[in-house]
């Protein structure tokens, strides 16, 4: 009983965040309905038993788009671009919403379900993935070709976000200055959280072998480290160019390929994974994709290189 | 799913000392605390709505995060299966506090530097 109240107040939680979020006026407005609805996606999910999906939900769905989208916002108001779409434009977005929405229900209920993906089959295929995590051994190996393909679409997103950068400010650090003042809160925080979510990243991934968690979530958490860093003042952003960072933008796919590559030519086939070397496989490739996410997250919340560093003159 | 935390059924260190009137006195701790922090948490909320500027509407709401977090962590904490979940209880709650106390900083500081324009309608 008391369970089921709290699935219903949680479902008219989600409808009435999402109702705010897209027929509320203003876009900051819009913005924070955006990652409340995010929080309560995430509850629901961990309501459903589907933990793995909360936590992603929680950390890429409501943290870090929620981030994204603040950070667009501020900068279009900086540049006084701030403009309410208006009737017109809310009733386009409306239509277009309703539309997605309308033809994804259509998908769902239209294709047939794939015969092969049942629990049983999973059940039965799991002890030959080499990790105990159903939901790994989908995401790394079952699918993995999926997977491989979201860390390249990651890539493009930041080299796309780079492309906005005007020609003048392509060699400068990424990002406006940060203008945290030494020895305040904020750099006290900054000091004190990264190494716990080192800590805490870097046992998400290992976890998510056998248990919740994986390398989005764990890549997420380590790309908040890195971004409090950067935003206490305690560590500058980089140039597009650095070796280092560029290593580690590209290091995921490049292993994830490798591992394909050589699957293709010892194994037979492309991303073929035999149960003696799968877990090995696999926890490589989830540590370069970890490095690679952390790294591809937290500078594309930084922004694109920006001429302000040298009138700002904080760096 | 696999789950992580129940490795072994353990029995809630409330049932260690119930009573004999069929309501373990960890329950009726964790009732009270959580209660208790849920009166923090519904004071916070009204006063983020009802306080007139930034700066009182922090206090409410920083009050709701530390003492009303930490009271129903408090109240959790009779349920929970080990001292393992305990400590992580306590975790949440130290890692929210200075969450929290950083945020509110920011905040204020934000709005000290915008010279505090009151938004609301």
């Amino acid at each position: 009983m008391m369970a089921l109240a709290f699935d219903v107040v949680l479902a008219a939680l989600l409808i009435l965040a999402a109702l705010a979020a897209v027929a509320g006026r203003g876009l900051f407005r819009a913005v924070i309905f955006f990652i409340v609805y995010g929080v309560l996606v995430a509850l629901a999910w961990a309501r459903l038993g589907a933990v793995d999906v909360a936590l992603a939900e929680a950390a890429i769905g409501a943290g870090l788009t929620g981030v994204l989208l603040l950070a667009a916002h501020g900068r279009l108001r900086r540049e006084g671009l701030e403009a309410d779409p208006g009737a017109g434009g809310q009733g386009f977005a409306a239509i277009g919403g309703a539309g997605v929405a309308l033809a994804l229900g259509w998908a769902w209920f239209a294709l047939p379900e794939p015969a092969t993906a049942t629990r049983a089959a999973l059940d039965s295929a799991l002890p030959d993935a080499g990790v105990g995590n159903p939901v790994t051994a989908v995401l790394l190996n079952f699918r993995s070709f999926d997977t491989l393909l979201e860390s390249i679409v990651l890539l493009a997103a930041l080299v796309a976000l780079w492309m906005l950068a005007r020609d003048g400010a392509w060699g400068e650090r990424l990002g406006l200055p940060q203008h945290a003042r030494p020895g305040g809160v904020l750099a006290s925080f900054g000091r004190v959280l990264p190494p716990l979510g080192l800590l805490f990243g870097a046992f998400l991934v290992w976890s998510g072998a056998d248990d919740n968690g994986g390398a989005f979530q764990g890549g997420t958490v380590l790309a908040a480290s890195l971004l409090l860093a950067m935003m206490a003042g305690l560590y500058l952003p980089p140039r597009i160019g650095e070796r280092l960072w560029q290593s580690a933008l590209v290091l995921g796919p490049v292993v994830f390929i490798a591992c394909g590559l050589v699957g293709a030519l010892v194994w037979g086939g492309f991303l073929v994974l035999p149960p003696a070397y799968a877990k090995g496989v696999i926890l490589a490739i989830e540590t370069g994709l970890t490095i690679s996410i952390a790294a591809t997250l937290a500078l594309l919340v930084i922004g694109p290189p920006e001429q302000a560093h040298n009138s700002g003159g904080a760096a | 799913m696999a789950r992580a935390i129940p490795k072994k059924p353990r029995r809630p260190l409330s049932a260690a000392c119930g009573n004999s009137a069929g309501m373990a006195w960890g329950d009726i701790a964790s009732i009270g605390f959580t209660a208790v922090g849920l009166v923090f948490f519904v004071a916070g909320t009204v006063g983020l709505i009802r306080f007139p500027d930034v700066f009182s509407r922090l206090h409410a709401l920083t009050k709701a995060d530390n003492l009303g977090l930490g009271f129903l962590a408090l109240g959790l904490a009779f349920q929970a299966p080990g001292w393992t979940e305990i400590a992580m209880l306590a975790m949440v709650w130290a890692l929210a506090l200075v969450a929290a106390g950083t945020a509110a900083q920011m905040v204020a500081r934000a709005a000290l530097a915008e010279g505090d324009k009151d938004e609301r309608p």
